[in-house]
């Protein structure tokens, strides 16, 4: 990609999401579309967000753990703090982020082999709107099927710590099981919804723009598919920022 | 019939396209012949607005293409089959589906009616046994012939390809030319084809022009291509040893 100004992409990523959320051409094939990226960038994530989510939460008590080995700290504090880690931060951020690697370099990848080769080309001449007919689906499935993939990261990730704590004897299942339910605050579940709605539109956006105005060959597509993890990866991390000022203050 | 007027482009000061004219013709294969590099696919994704013209006129049927709106310019472009250098098929689609495509896109046939269309376009290029593979696993040719099936499906009034034989053995190559003359015959299409090809410039090239450096430097029938007096257009049809050989032979009265 030519090297351009901050402005230049940003100007170029909006006019972008224009053509993206235009009319669709023919409703029946976008939600064909959006079925197969659901499948592909959703259901196809469960496996490392479900590994990962169970070895974060059983780091998290054990860290916590050593963490909190005074005789005046009850033993059930251990829940709380995995809990409200898991629930607040790390199934929502740190999903995001792993997603962002995993799917946003498949997305940039995708749509810059296919600008290489011409296929985008071929639609456009088509008189088919590509940018929405590639784009419009990959950014709804992630939308709709990530809050699904951060619920199954809290209950894997709490069910990794508990795991964890009883194997190593750190907590009893009763002291965890009070812990989690311990000043419970429904919210955090919402917030983190939101955060991974929001985090879905930016890592499929981001890596989106990227593969789609891939100039070159297939050097290029490798370097946009990085540029488009590490992108979404930072905007993800300001937004996370920006969101937990908002949402918890 | 596509005209093409005064068309000039330049990429980053560097002209490609200098003032060029042109009329395509219909219901004739029209060649644009030319060195690597002298501007032919740069015409070709002028023509269908791929890329925007600095100056000029780009006229289907009459209408300037450069200057209808987005609305306007997408039914145009629904009236054109584009056969990419590597045919641009999508990989993740069978050949059928591909062929599928700008049915299912742009029309309401009813899926036997789709069926029957898919059936017949890849029945023109003679592909029917290969509807279930993917790209990946058809040889080249057959991919320049599922990306002219795709072209023709929705019945364009324009044909534009881009070097259809690159990469293709001489059989091949006559298989994809023949093709494409009948299909222009045929449906009475204005047919574009970008080609340094000179087998194909005999075999399918009603009207010829010759771009170099970005100029138009030469425009007749096939048959004229030899009596031509142009230094650059003769340079580039007897470039090869054998060529350049008979044409000595030629002229030289010995064939």
């Amino acid at each position: 990609m030519i090297r351009k100004g901050l402005f230049f992409h940003i100007g170029r990523y909006f006019i972008l999401m224009k053509k993206v959320f235009a009319k669709p051409e023919k409703h029946k094939i976008y939600y064909q579309q959006f079925l197969k990226e659901i499948d592909n960038l959703g259901v196809n994530s469960l496996g490392i967000v479900a590994i990962i989510s169970a070895f974060m939460g059983a780091v998290i008590t054990i860290q916590t753990a050593y963490n909190v080995q005074n005789p005046l700290l009850p033993s059930y504090l251990i829940g709380v703090a995995a809990r409200d880690s898991i629930l607040l931060e790390f199934s929502s951020t740190m999903v995001a982020l792993i997603l962002a690697g995993k799917v946003g370099s498949s997305i940039a990848s995708e749509l810059g082999t296919m600008r290489v080769s011409e296929q985008i080309d071929a639609l456009e001449i088509m008189g088919v709107n590509s940018a929405s007919y590639l784009i419009l689906p990959k950014i709804l499935a992630a939308m709709v099927f990530n809050p699904f993939l951060t619920l199954v990261s809290m209950v894997v990730g709490i069910s990794g710590g508990w795991a964890i704590g009883t194997l190593t004897e750190v907590i009893t299942t009763q002291e965890f099981i009070l812990g989690i339910r311990y000043a419970f605050i429904p919210y955090y579940i919402t917030y983190g919804l939101i955060k991974t709605v929001v985090f879905a539109f930016i890592m499929t956006s981001i890596a989106s723009y990227y593969g789609y105005y891939v100039e070159g060959g297939s050097l290029e597509v490798g370097r946009s598919s990085t540029r488009a993890v590490v992108y979404s990866s930072v905007v993800i991390l300001m937004f996370n920022l920006i969101l937990t000022k908002l949402l918890l203050s | 019939m596509i005209e093409v007027k005064n068309v000039t482009k330049s990429f980053a000061g560097r002209v490609v396209l200098d003032d060029i004219s042109i009329n395509f013709e219909q219901g004739k294969t029209n060649l644009i012949i030319g060195h690597s590099g002298s501007g032919k696919t740069v015409l070709l994704k002028c023509i269908v607005g791929l890329l925007e013209i600095d100056k000029g006129e780009i006229l289907f049927n009459s209408t300037d293409f450069t200057r209808m709106n987005f609305k306007d310019k997408k039914e145009v472009r629904k009236q054109i089959g584009m056969l990419f250098q590597g045919g641009a098929l999508f990989d993740s689609s069978t050949v059928e589906e591909n062929v599928r495509f700008p049915l299912d896109m742009f029309t309401d046939m009813l899926p036997h009616e789709k069926r029957q269309r898919v059936n017949f376009c890849l029945k023109c290029v003679k592909l029917e046994k290969v509807s279930k593979l993917f790209p990946s696993e058809i040889s080249g040719g057959m991919k320049k012939r599922v990306a002219i099936a795709r072209a023709i499906a929705l019945n364009p009034k324009y044909l534009l390809c881009d070097e259809p034989n690159s990469g293709l053995d001489p059989m091949t190559s006559l298989v994809i030319d023949s093709l494409i003359k009948e299909i222009t015959e045929e449906f009475n299409i204005t047919t574009i084809v970008n080609t340094h090809d000179m087998n194909s410039v005999m075999e399918i090239g009603d009207k010829v022009i010759f771009i170099y450096k970005g100029q138009k430097m030469w425009e007749g029938t096939k048959d004229g291509i030899f009596t031509a007096d142009n230094q650059h257009l003769n340079d580039f049809i007897f470039a090869s040893p054998m060529s350049k050989k008979i044409r000595s032979l030629a002229k030289g009265g010995g064939i």
